[in-house]
């Protein structure tokens, strides 16, 4: 199955990275937006995902279009403008055993499909839900998005005055149990968080910091490039050990926390970021708001909790996918019918 | 008590309407007065004679006016009467204005103190102490108000001539083993009828005399019919949010479903019901699921149609099945929630922006609803592509006895989709290349094992192989192919239905419409103008329909809304004919009734 040369390195399904590709990126040359896709393939090799297992959804954006960039191998659904979530929901209750990775947009989750961001969250779909955000729209050209920071400049020399919008903190407060922040130009931790994702249930939001170099990323914006590796404060050094690899990994004691998901695999927290709980969601919120207050970009897994149920498990579903079940499983017979027509006598 | 009739008829005098005539109940809602209502229609059923039901709410939870009308017919007419014979008042709000209303002759039973005697010479007027009457048959104050309406149906009862006994079964069908509601309520109605006994006359104005027709026959209503449908087949995937009068669809579904469609062994669910946030993200669920492979449906009235466009023309152009049931109401905008009309016709033929083409189907009553509702999920899987199920308020909401569904024996039709086999000795296979010429393209599932048939959904323009195209030729190809698809449709739709009388002047009609077109046009013939009356069930026109409007001289185009939008599209695919089609309109909310089609073709027959 493998394409590329046999001296390519493998993983545990005998794949090499080339097999986790997609289609050339039509996006803007430095677009912060193609380094997350970068990571997707790495962390989806890594993890030696199942690429046939794999469904991608988007809503509109340039962030929308890197679902065609990354595993070919997978089916991809590029949707309307802020529906990203609803389609997800819709294809991960058909057949609970896809693995959903969703890409959306700062404008396409936090204006447009804000109430579908919010009510994905709160169902917990089985999903890792990226939004490459870039404070602004990359691909109507330039125009504040819902996440730019107030006082933030556009090129034209346009003020944003309103405050913005934190997808991290709202997650947390919708009881989402995985919630990250990462930067695109920072790509171990976003490695190490996309891995725990993949091994993670229910919804895992990630917001990462994606530069739009054509649009925002002048001195005077808080989503440069300059200007977020100048404030970027990892929170800790992240490890992620797949399930498969616990019994060889060897984990430092002391001050590292070890969170173990339901497979068995286990991150390992680090920290850098003092008096800083991520299983702790309140110890969490305020953290992140007093960096928010300072002008910091606190990233890393902001809050864990890997024992929430998804959204399958909430509806009771029957553990076969609902799209293999025969008909004879999903259509009662005569007699039920016949039965039902005597209590309508 | 005035105008008190004194013949001591049995079966009635010569002018007697025997199992033939119309009783307007008026209530305030939320006072329990629908068991009351269902009770009597049911009664009257048991007794062998045709009825119809129509619920006449306000969108309002409690304390507003309601009226309930039941239309018994010998003959099997089941549309809305325009005319009552038989009037109970129940609300003081609303007497003075129902009496005021009356048609000539009408008996009216009201509640004593409203002292409505004196208004009308021309009523026969039957006051009723109710509030004596409930106070002696039940012991519980706080139920007085509930129980109150079943007097109204034992003084009812004795008026008509039903029969008691059958009066007891249905409360004790409606209330459904709860021994001690139903000794109450039985109670009441028995309470009525021994005091109309014994102070009531006799009258020979309207009459129920036992006969045979309903044998067999069940009572439902179209969300329940459309929601059995749905579940024998085998939809797995439900993505919904309220509104009237959609709602009870998926909620009748949803308690068929604890029963029918949990694994036996684990008692899990192999159906996932999820009421979204929105219409929009209903549509999503629909479509995406669809995508994926399971059957899917949402159940929705015109606001979450308008809200879910966007989304329809995605599954459209990317070609993704899904139900969409539309239970249509009086529109636009909130319009009359709780009032029938046929006014989303034109938007579910073309749902969404740009050029866009959908198959409708028309049930026009309860068998079909259920069988169409079943048919749907085929059509949706087969065509890749959001199918409409219109109904509407009146089919949806409202009682209908219909002969009981025949089992679905026929198989599913689940498409082209390819599986990994098959895949695997294609050897270039691309997702909207249309191998067959039907416009019809194969298909994989995500999820699907074996390295092939992966592909990438766009909105954007693609080409045959799913890839990002912004080529001229590469559009115009895939928009003439889903026209080709629609053609495609033409021979696996519902055909139309024909009641001819043998005439060159024709009637085209389709849904709820149906009861009142086949009265009309017996009246009409008695009249002496014969028609020919075509009743279709589904987009798009099908070869049937073609050769009906080129053979007619004229078509009257019956239909419930304002701007004849079913004859817009017929004058739009039948352009050479577009003279021949004259709108023959209702539109105020109410279902329609015979007389007001009989009075306007009787006019354009005149001119
Ligand atoms: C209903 C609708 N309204 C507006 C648009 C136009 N539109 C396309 S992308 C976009 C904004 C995308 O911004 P974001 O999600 O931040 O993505 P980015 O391009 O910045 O990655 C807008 C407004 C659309 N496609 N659909
Ligand atoms: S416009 Fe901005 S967001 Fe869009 S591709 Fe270019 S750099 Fe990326
Ligand atoms: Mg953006």
């Amino acid at each position: 199955m493998s394409t590329a040369t046999p001296s390519a390195p493998t993983n545990r399904l005998g794949m090499t990275k080339q097999d986790y590709v997609g289609s050339k990126s039509t996006l803007c040359a430095g677009c912060g937006h193609d380094s997350i896709t970068g990571q997707i393939i790495n962390a989806a090799f890594e993890s030696s995902i199942e690429g046939y297992r794999v469904a991608k959804y988007s809503g509109i954006g340039c962030s929308s279009k890197t679902p065609a960039y990354f595993l070919n191998q997978g089916w991809g659904f590029n949707s309307v403008h802020g529906r990203m979530p609803a389609i997800a929901t819709g294809a991960s209750l058909a057949n609970r055993s896809l693995i959903n990775i969703g890409v959306s947009g700062d404008g396409d989750s936090m204006s447009i499909g804000m109430g579908q961001f919010v009510h994905a969250v709160r169902r917990n779909v089985p999903m890792i839900y990226i939004i490459e955000d870039n404070g602004v729209y990359g691909l109507t050209k330039g125009q504040f998005s819902a996440t730019a920071d107030k006082g933030s400049h556009l090129k034209s020399g346009a003020v944003n005055n309103l405050p913005p919008i934190d997808p991290c903190t709202l997650a947390i407060e919708l009881g989402c149990g995985f919630v990250a922040r990462s930067f695109s130009g920072n790509p171990k931790q976003l490695n190490a968080i996309l891995k725990a994702a993949f091994a993670y249930e229910g919804t895992s939001v990630i917001d990462i910091i994606s530069p739009c170099v054509t649009f925002n990323n002048h001195d005077a914006s808080t989503r440069s490039y300059k200007h977020v590796k100048d404030h970027d404060f990892p929170l800790h050094d992240l490890g992620f050990i797949q399930y498969s690899e616990v019994e060889d990994v060897e984990i430092a004691a002391g001050e590292t926390e070890i969170v173990t998901f339901p497979d068995g695999s286990k991150v390992a927290i680090k920290a850098i970021h003092e008096g800083y709980d991520p299983t702790d969601r309140f110890s969490a919120s305020k953290a992140i708001h007093e960096s928010m207050h300072k002008g910091e970009f606190l990233t890393g897994l902001l809050y864990i909790n890997p024992q929430n149920a998804p959204l399958p498990e909430v509806l009771n579903l029957v553990d076969e996918p609902l799209v293999s079940l025969p008909e004879s499983a999903v259509k009662p017979g005569p007699e039920v019918l016949a039965a039902i027509m005597e209590t309508l006598k | 008590m005035t105008a008190a009739l004194a013949s001591p008829a049995v079966t009635g005098g010569a002018k007697t309407r025997i199992n033939d005539f119309s009783i307007q109940v008026a209530t305030v809602n939320g006072s329990g007065s629908q068991t009351a209502n269902t009770v009597l229609l049911r009664a009257i059923f048991q007794m062998g004679v045709f009825v119809s039901g129509k619920n006449l709410f306000p969108s309002n939870i409690a304390g507003l006016p309601t009226w309930f009308t039941i239309r018994a017919s010998a003959k099997g007419y089941v549309a809305r009467k325009a005319t009552n014979e038989m009037l109970i008042l129940m609300n003081p709000e609303t007497a003075k204005e129902d009496i005021a209303k009356a048609d000539p002759g009408a008996l009216v039973i009201y509640d004593e103190p409203l002292q409505l005697d004196k208004l009308r010479a021309d009523l026969t007027c039957f006051p009723v102490p109710f509030q004596k009457l409930v106070t002696a048959s039940c012991p519980e104050p706080k139920l007085h108000k509930l129980v109150k309406n079943m007097i109204y149906v034992g003084v009812a009862a004795r008026i008509l001539g039903v029969d008691m006994e059958e009066a007891k079964k249905a409360i004790a069908k409606q209330l459904k083993g709860k021994a001690k509601a139903v000794e109450l309520n039985q109670n009441a109605a028995l309470a009525g009828y021994d005091w109309a006994m014994e102070n009531l006359p006799d009258q020979d104005h309207i009459r129920v005399v036992r006969d045979n027709k309903t044998q067999g026959l069940i009572i439902v209503d179209g969300n329940e019919a459309c929601a059995l449908g749905a579940m024998f087949a085998g939809v797995t995937v439900v993505g919904w949010y309220p509104i009237t009068p959609a709602s009870s669809l998926v909620e009748t579904f949803i308690e068929y479903a604890e029963e029918y469609r949990k694994d036996p062994k684990t008692g899990k669910s192999n159906v996932a019901i999820v009421q979204m946030e929105d219409e929009l993200a209903s549509a999503g669920v629909v479509l995406a699921a669809g995508w994926a492979g399971a059957r899917s449906m949402t159940s929705t009235a015109g606001p979450g149609i308008s809200l879910m466009s966007e989304f329809i023309g995605l599954g459209y152009y990317v070609e993704a099945p899904g139900v969409f049931f539309n239970v249509a109401r009086t529109g636009p905008s909130t319009g009359l929630p709780t009032r029938t009309q046929q006014s989303d016709i034109e938007m579910c033929a073309k749902a969404s922006h740009g050029d866009t083409l959908h198959i409708n189907l028309y049930p026009g009553n309860m068998e079909e609803c259920f069988q169409f509702s079943y048919d749907a999920f085929d059509l949706a899987e087969r065509f890749q592509t959001p199918i409409f199920v219109v109904t509407d308020l009146d089919l949806g909401m409202q009682n209908w006895s219909s002969k009981p569904f025949t089992y679905p024996d026929k198989p599913f039709d689940r498409g082209k989709v390819l599986n990994q086999q098959q895949l695997a000795e294609i050897k270039d296979w691309g997702r909207y290349k249309d191998v067959d010429g039907d416009g019809i393209c194969y298909r994989t599932l995500p999820g699907t094992p074996g390295g092939k048939g992966a592909y990438f959904t766009r909105g954007s323009g693609h080409n045959d192989y799913a890839l990002y195209s912004e080529k001229p030729e590469d559009y115009v190809s895939v928009v003439n192919r889903l026209r080709k698809k629609y053609e495609t449709a033409k021979s696996y739709v519902p055909g139309p239905v024909f009641r001819n009388l043998g005439s060159d002047k024709g009637i085209l009609a389709f849904g709820s419409s149906d009861p009142a077109v086949v009265e009309a046009q017996d009246t009409l013939a008695e009249q002496g103008v014969k028609t020919d009356y075509l009743r279709l069930r589904a987009l798009p026109f099908t070869a049937e329909v073609d050769a009906f409007v080129k053979a007619k001289q004229v078509v009257y185009v019956v239909e419930q809304n304002r701007d004849g939008q079913m004859a817009n599209l017929l004058r739009e695919f039948y352009p050479e004919h577009a003279t021949k089609f004259k709108n023959v309109l209702h539109y105020d909310g109410l279902a329609i009734d015979a007389k007001c089609i009989v009075d306007q073709i009787t006019a354009f027959e005149q001119k």
